[in-house]
């Protein structure tokens, strides 16, 4: 009789904690993200640094940070409408190739079941892996490709939260006529010098109707292949156009190599007016030393914007305790892409794909609750991001100083750059 | 276009060329002594930049005074290499040994990236550091110092071939590996030495690029894509055809460039090589 109750009272007792088990796992879902960067290859270092900015933003989603109070998610515990439901990140590495973007794009949405993509920081990249989201009806959210012909395409599971090349190559004139201006410098000719992938050669197209337009002379417009072993022949091109102005489109290799041709050949013309990428890098700083100093870069973040916003401050402080480094323009939109993908698959409540696209279609946030320098995030019908917006920052003693907007700026811009030889 | 500038072009070609000819050199015995094309020698080229590196982040060793210890560390590696894979594979058909040394590339470049991070490295105030007007030519020391490094290490390796009895045999198991044998000549030995140089080559390369260009686990594909277009326009197994094959290359891919417009100038390289390759499918100094 004894052992019959004993028994019974057992198998009842694991039946019910197989149901009580059964019911918490079915309350923990997870809610899957696949993550498309360039963790190997030449823009390693700037794909590490988006790896970190993921992490982190996941980690204060799922387990909550106290030094953020103001940050959406900030207590932690998951995604309230989905009942706590973790995010979790399945990183694909694209290693700068579009092809390799695309086949991972592929087996994220079809063997790795992810709700949403993000990436790819290369706007090539991001064309052929987002073709591939938009064929599955999966969204795509993209934080940091400026090709403005991304949400050119009329995709409609395509989302930018950065604002693209035709405002910032915009602002760059802005810039000069604001210039004119406030302080009387006369830009007489341009020069543009690109490289020659999708971005690039976007820039240089945009570049070639804006230099006339806004009444400069076009000195030369060089076009590079990108990982040249040296570059110089285009410098030796540059420096016989003799421009006031360069605009520069580089990535991280590219810059570096530029700048040291620029110094070994004596190439100093009175601005170098850089298009982010790799003038933005970390690495690019911490190489080049003093010889980075007085470029201007257009830049989508700098570290004192923080002096208007504290949100800034306390991320990045969160960021830098955990990593060692600063945000960047790059690792900034990253983080930001993840909480505004993360705000709406909560709205949606749901992981379907086509919730979480009426989600994103419906995204109003504020300024307050952002840590980058825009107006808010608001899609348009093309899913781009209406409300962004760029600054311009001029590197001195390898900080990123805000120069513009004149409004915003942290510090007087420094006109012309020194020669060569007159640094020291 | 003035004369000075052609002219600043012309020593900036001639310049990069030589660099270009050293990792082709080390390319090309390889594949003259044994007939395989080894896709991971742009990595030893990249170790080779990375040892000096670190020599002189470490133990702040110029890196003048370590290119000789990493020209022997390379040769050891490349010695190691063939002892334990390579020689696995001499006899195998040329599906398997292609497998195989892009696998080694593949391995190498990831070893790199995991040991040391994607991040670019680069040596600043070396000894060789800084630039100087020879006339109208701005020069980089870094560069011309790689220059004459690159003609030095040429006439050696020529001098090994051609005067010490070793490179004799090198050359004979070159020309005929079974003939070499019967006259008492060890191809293993040979291949072994071949690996040897072909990694050290690629090794100095490297450190004599440190000085200037930026070092990150992928640089040796920047540079391998050119050395292969060198070996083939030189002439595989022809030290003398890699070393003008190389200057050449530099100075028309430069000089191409400022031409006829600098998204041409890889461009105007191949289609140069492609005309040698029809007219004479040997390379310039290869044997027929």
């Amino acid at each position: 009789m004894k052992t019959f109750a004993n028994n019974f009272l057992v198998r009842a007792v694991l039946l019910g904690m197989g149901f009580g088990a059964a019911t918490i796992a079915q309350a923990q879902p997870e809610v899957k993200i696949g993550v498309i960067y360039p963790l190997t290859g030449a823009a390693a270092s700037s794909g590490a640094e988006m790896r970190d900015a993921l992490e982190l933003a996941v980690d204060i989603i799922n387990n909550g940070a106290k030094s953020v109070p103001q940050l959406p998610f900030a207590a932690g515990g998951g995604l309230p409408n989905l009942k706590g439901a973790k995010i979790k990140l399945v990183f694909a590495d694209h290693q700068g190739n579009p092809q390799v973007g695309a086949t991972e794009a592929e087996r994220l949405i079809t063997q790795e079941k992810v709700s949403a993509v993000m990436g790819a920081y290369f706007s090539n990249v991001t064309a052929t892996a987002s073709m591939v989201a938009e064929r599955y009806k999966v969204p795509f959210l993209n934080a940091e490709s400026s090709s403005a012909s991304l949400t050119q395409r009329g995709f409609k599971w395509f989302f930018r939260t950065t604002p693209h090349d035709d405002l910032f190559v915009r602002n760059q004139f802005e810039f000069l006529k604001d210039l004119k201006a406030k302080k009387g410098i006369d830009v007489k000719s341009i020069a543009t010098f690109n490289e020659n992938t999708l971005w690039g050669n976007e820039t240089t197209k945009l570049q070639a109707k804006l230099v006339p337009e806004n009444g400069y002379a076009m000195a030369r417009q060089i076009v590079y292949p990108a990982r040249s072993t040296q570059l110089t022949s285009e410098v030796q091109t540059l420096k016989a156009a003799a421009p006031t102005v360069v605009m520069q489109s580089s990535y991280l290799g590219d810059a570096l190599l530029s700048m040291k041709t620029y110094k070994e050949l004596g190439f100093s013309p009175d601005m170098i007016l850089a298009n982010d990428a790799g003038f933005s890098d970390t690495e690019f700083t911490k190489t080049l030393g003093k010889d980075a100093d007085y470029i201007i870069s257009r830049e989508v973040w700098a570290l004192d914007l923080a002096k208007n916003n504290p949100l800034i401050r306390q991320v990045n402080d969160l960021f830098m305790s955990r990593y060692k480094i600063n945000f960047t323009g790059n690792s900034s939109r990253t983080f930001t892409g993840l909480m505004v993908l993360a705000d709406a698959i909560n709205r949606a409540g749901s992981t379907e794909p086509e919730a979480i696209r009426k989600a994103l279609t419906e995204t109003d946030i504020p300024a307050s609750k952002l840590i980058m320098p825009w107006k808010g995030v608001k899609f348009d019908a093309d899913g781009q991001n209406t409300l962004g917006q760029g600054i311009l920052v001029q590197i001195m003693n390898g900080q990123n100083n805000t120069v513009w907007p004149f409004d915003v700026a942290a510090r007087e811009v420094v006109w012309p750059m020194p020669k060569w030889d007159q640094r020291k | 276009m003035t004369f000075d500038i052609l002219l600043q072009t012309l020593a900036s070609g001639v310049l990069i060329g030589l660099i270009y000819a050293l990792v082709a050199i080390g390319l090309t015995m390889i594949f003259g002594v044994m007939d395989i094309v080894n896709f991971a020698h742009g990595e030893f080229l990249m170790i080779g930049m990375y040892s000096s590196f670190w020599m002189f982040a470490l133990f702040h060793l110029d890196p003048m005074l370590s290119l000789p210890l990493t020209a022997l560390m390379l040769f050891a590696f490349g010695v190691l290499l063939y002892k334990l894979l390579i020689v696995r594979i001499v006899n195998a058909p040329m599906v398997s040994q292609i497998f195989t040394t892009f696998g080694l590339m593949i391995l190498l470049r990831g070893l790199a990236q995991f040991f040391w991070k994607p991040d670019f490295r680069s040596i600043e105030n070396s000894f060789v550091a800084g630039s100087f007007k020879l006339g109208q030519v701005q020069l980089g020391k870094p560069q011309l110092v790689a220059g004459i490094g690159a003609i030095v290490v040429t006439g050696l390796i020529y001098f090994f071939l051609t005067r010490t009895k070793l490179g004799a045999a090198l050359e004979a198991t070159a020309a005929d590996k079974e003939a070499a044998r019967l006259m008492g000549i060890d191809s293993h030995r040979m291949f072994a030495l071949a690996w040897g140089i072909g990694a050290a080559c690629a090794g100095v390369a490297g450190v004599l690029l440190s000085t200037f260009f930026p070092i990150f686990p992928e640089v040796g594909a920047t540079f391998i894509l050119i050395a292969f277009v060198v070996v083939n326009l030189g002439g595989f197994g022809s030290v003398t055809g890699a070393f003008w094959a190389g200057i050449l290359v530099g100075v028309i891919e430069v000089m191409g460039g400022l031409l006829l417009g600098p998204e041409y100038k890889l461009a105007i390289v191949l289609v140069l090589f492609l005309g040698v390759l029809m007219w004479r499918p040997q390379g310039l100094l290869g044997k027929a």
